[in-house]
């Protein structure tokens, strides 16, 4: 039996958008830009996605802006709004367990001269808000969070956090643009970034069953930004660039798909989810640090090392993951792990399990057999 | 300057008697083998040389490389061909090579001629100093210099001239295919590969062996070793590797025998290991990448304890250098980058924190007495499920 429970780091496409990917590479294969049919073929796609996007996030479809994926949307949308406001302050407000792109990016503008705090996080996983409050100040000119934490699957404060800045910017007169890291959220909730009062947000399309290397920022019409990549001015010159045809149009499909019928996909999800939790928290020593999100499940298994484990899991075809993907290059331990307090003997024995739509109880219940055998073998073999 | 014709120069293989001519033909086939994915070649023996000529299109830099790394060259010439053999002739393609080559160049030189065709008019003392002088006529900026010139203008009358001034380090070393075979213990670390690199420069053929532990190692660590093996073959050719699976046997050891000694015995078990798929395929030879005390498992002691067990002859061509020499050569062979990837093999997994560092062999000996219920089925249980990959470098298969 293959089972797949590593949706947070990708998942797979699925059967309409690999049509329509088809479609773009076979026939209309054009360049959007040029001025031939071929290219007004090809740009029909680019509307069909912009337009199924903007419907989902209630939004302008010309405050969309594609990108190659989450990393780039993050890169885009730190640097660009930072670069375009430091007029107006250099003061940069994020979190201790941002995602790789966001803090990487902020690191960046700091090398260049920008202040930046790094917020806590209190025991829930949870964005410390009265902390927030008093870093907010005259120099702040962008706060950059994410929605849900792709380790243990919190989901974080937005619309307090926009509330509070909205307060801020009303009183003191000021435009402190709110940018959100929507990747692991997109897909598994309703997302208004306009009516929350969310400036900036990115999304991905791979991990809802669309391709790698599509994703898309929609940024405020209001907002100043400044793009990252010059060339031919796509997108309104803020993304040049050949539009990715292909992926863009898988992205839009996969977005139709996945919220046409959202309420199914979420109860589909959570059942899994919760019932893999119930049962691998019997096994003796095993607890959950799992957040609220549908699809992600953090789960610690004492006297085990989770690399082993990952391991032995992926023998009998249960594909799992230590951290997430993309932080598991870095040799840091798990930074969202030590933030909620886990005790430092289980931030080496801690796993990712996440879910999709497509998982099923069988699943679970094979999974939850084989950890069962598993589990107290590998506590007889550890490093002495 | 574009070169169709390259004259291969050998050192040793000129002193190996009445065998030579095999080892001649041995590396005029290596030759053909390394460049046949650059295009269409010939390979020529002729009075103790060896020619390689082009007859297609190809990259100049990437035959170069790629004869580099052929064991039994110490020299590749580019050379000119001149296939009218009258003084006229030669004066006017050596003008124009030196010419083409060396241009504006303020540099000095001298001319070598040579007559194998002794019915040639011209003597190679008239030889040197006519072309010298029409050379220093066309190029100006050159100077004789016959002590130390930093251009040596190689001219040889045979039955075509040839005419040359560079010469390219080889590798050096024999030709892989004259030295019989050995089975290498190939880990994923930084030694093992330049071991394998170091035997196969003596004309040794490769297979080799890996010990893979999962689930305490990871499929990528089992891919790292497999590049690693590619890159040696690039050297070598085509590796065989034999992947065993070594789990079951490591854990029985580190249950019954004292965790001191785990290291130590498990490393008597995959050279025992080892050594039975080398017979079984032909193999002369052990290869490890070993180097006096540089972990517990290599002092003087480990080592005696761990040879123990072979009966075969072990080669351990690190043994006398220093990490930083053998770091050097890895670089070289262009192994460091993959050897450093940062997965986890299976001799670190269990190892003790304070393991023996002078072992004794009766008291290891004692210790395996403990295996002795399990450790046959397991032996052979392993070497039953060996899996074998190919490893070569042309490998552009996802």
């Amino acid at each position: 039996m293959e089972v797949y429970f590593d949706n947070a780091a990708t998942t797979k496409v699925v059967p309409s958008v690999r049509e329509i990917m088809l479609e773009t590479l076979d026939d209309n294969y054009g360049n959007p830009s040029s001025r031939h049919l071929k290219g007004v073929d090809a740009e029909k796609y680019l509307r069909y996605a912009k337009n199924v996007l903007s419907k989902q996030l209630k939004c302008e479809p010309k405050e969309i802006t594609f990108t190659s994926g989450g990393t780039e949307a993050n890169n885009l949308a730190i640097i660009g709004i930072a670069q375009a406001n430091k007029r107006a302050g250099n003061h940069i407000i994020t979190t201790g367990i941002e995602h790789p792109s966001v803090y990487e990016p902020v690191l960046y503008l700091e090398s260049l001269g920008f202040r930046v705090t790094f917020l806590p996080v209190k025991k829930d996983g949870k964005v410390d808000l009265a902390k927030f409050r008093e870093e907010l100040c005259d120099e702040t000119i962008l706060v950059s969070t994410m929605a849900v934490n792709n380790e243990i699957g919190t989901i974080e404060p937005v619309e307090e956090i926009a509330t509070i800045i909205k307060a801020y910017n009303d009183e003191h007169g000021k435009e402190i643009v709110y940018h959100v890291d929507a990747i692991q959220a997109f897909g598994k909730q309703i997302l208004y970034p306009k009516r929350i009062g969310i400036h900036a947000m990115s999304i991905s399309g791979h991990k809802i069953h669309g391709p790698k290397g599509s994703g898309a920022l929609f940024v405020d019409s209001k907002v100043k930004i400044v793009p990252i990549l010059f060339g031919g001015g796509q997108e309104k010159g803020l993304r040049s660039g050949t539009e990715n045809t292909a992926a863009i149009a898988g992205f839009g499909k996969a977005t139709e798909e996945m919220y046409s019928n959202l309420d199914e996909n979420l109860f589909k999800m959570h059942t899994v989810k919760d019932a893999f939790i119930e049962r691998v928290t019997q096994i003796e020593g095993v607890t959950s640090n799992s957040g609220e999100a549908p699809h992600i499940a953090s789960i610690s298994f004492r006297g085990v090392k989770s690399e082993v484990l990952l391991h032995a899991l992926e023998e009998r075809g249960i594909y799992v993951s230590s951290g997430s993907a993309c932080s598991s290059n870095h040799p840091a331990l798990s930074g969202v792990l030590k933030a909620i307090g886990l005790e430092k003997d289980l931030l080496d024995s801690t796993l990712r399990f996440s879910f999709c739509e497509y998982n099923t109880l069988e699943e679970v219940e094979y999974t939850i057999a084989v950890l069962t055998e598993l589990v107290p073998v590998l506590r007889r073999f550890t490093r002495k | 300057m574009t070169y169709n014709t390259f004259l291969i120069k050998y050192a040793e293989i000129g002193t190996k008697g009445k065998n030579r001519y095999k080892f001649e033909d041995v590396l005029c086939q290596q030759i053909k083998n390394h460049v046949a994915h650059l295009g269409t070649f010939t390979v020529r023996k002729e009075y103790g040389r060896i020619f390689l000529h082009a007859e297609s299109d190809y990259d100049y830099e990437d035959l170069v490389k790629e004869l580099q790394k052929v064991f039994g060259i110490v020299g590749i010439c580019p050379i000119v061909v001149e296939e009218n053999v009258t003084f006229e002739a030669i004066r006017d393609k050596v003008v124009a090579y030196v010419k083409e080559v060396y241009g504006e160049q303020s540099k000095t030189f001298k001319v070598y001629a040579r007559r194998a065709k002794k019915s040639f008019p011209i003597s190679s003392m008239e030889m040197n100093s006519e072309l010298g002088h029409y050379v220093l006529e066309a190029c100006p900026n050159l100077k004789v210099d016959v002590h130390h010139p930093d251009i040596l203008l190689n001219v040889e009358v045979r039955e075509q001239v040839y005419i040359y001034s560079h010469v390219i380090k080889g590798a050096g070393g024999l030709p892989v295919g004259t030295n019989g075979k050995a089975m290498l213990l190939l880990s994923g670390g930084i030694d093992s590969p330049v071991a394998g690199y170091m035997i196969a420069k003596r004309g040794v053929e490769l297979e080799a062996v890996y010990f893979n532990a999962p689930p305490y190692t990871s499929e990528r660590a089992k891919q790292k070793v497999v590049d690693l093996a590619r890159i040696v073959s690039g050297f070598s050719g085509t590796i065989r590797l034999h992947i065993v699976n070594f789990t079951d046997i490591q854990l029985a050891i580190y249950e019954k025998c004292p965790h001191e000694e785990l290291t130590i015995i498990m490393r008597r078990y995959m050279m025992k290991i080892a050594q039975e798929i080398a017979t079984k395929n032909n193999c002369q030879a052990l290869i490890t990448g070993e180097s006096i005390g540089q972990v517990a498992s290599q002092t003087m002691h480990s080592l005696a304890c761990t040879n123990e067990v072979c009966t075969m002859p072990v080669f351990r061509p690190c043994i006398g250098m220093d990490k930083q020499e053998i770091v050097d050569i890895s670089e070289m062979i262009e192994t460091y980058e993959t050897s450093i990837l940062p997965y986890e093999d299976c001799c670190t997994i269990f190892v003790a924190k304070h393991p023996v560092t002078k072992p004794v062999l009766d008291i290891i000996k004692r210790s395996e007495t403990k295996l002795v219920d399990v450790i046959d089925d397991l032996m052979q249980k392993a070497l039953e499920t060996v899996e074998v990959v190919e490893a070569k470098v042309s490998d552009l298969e996802i």
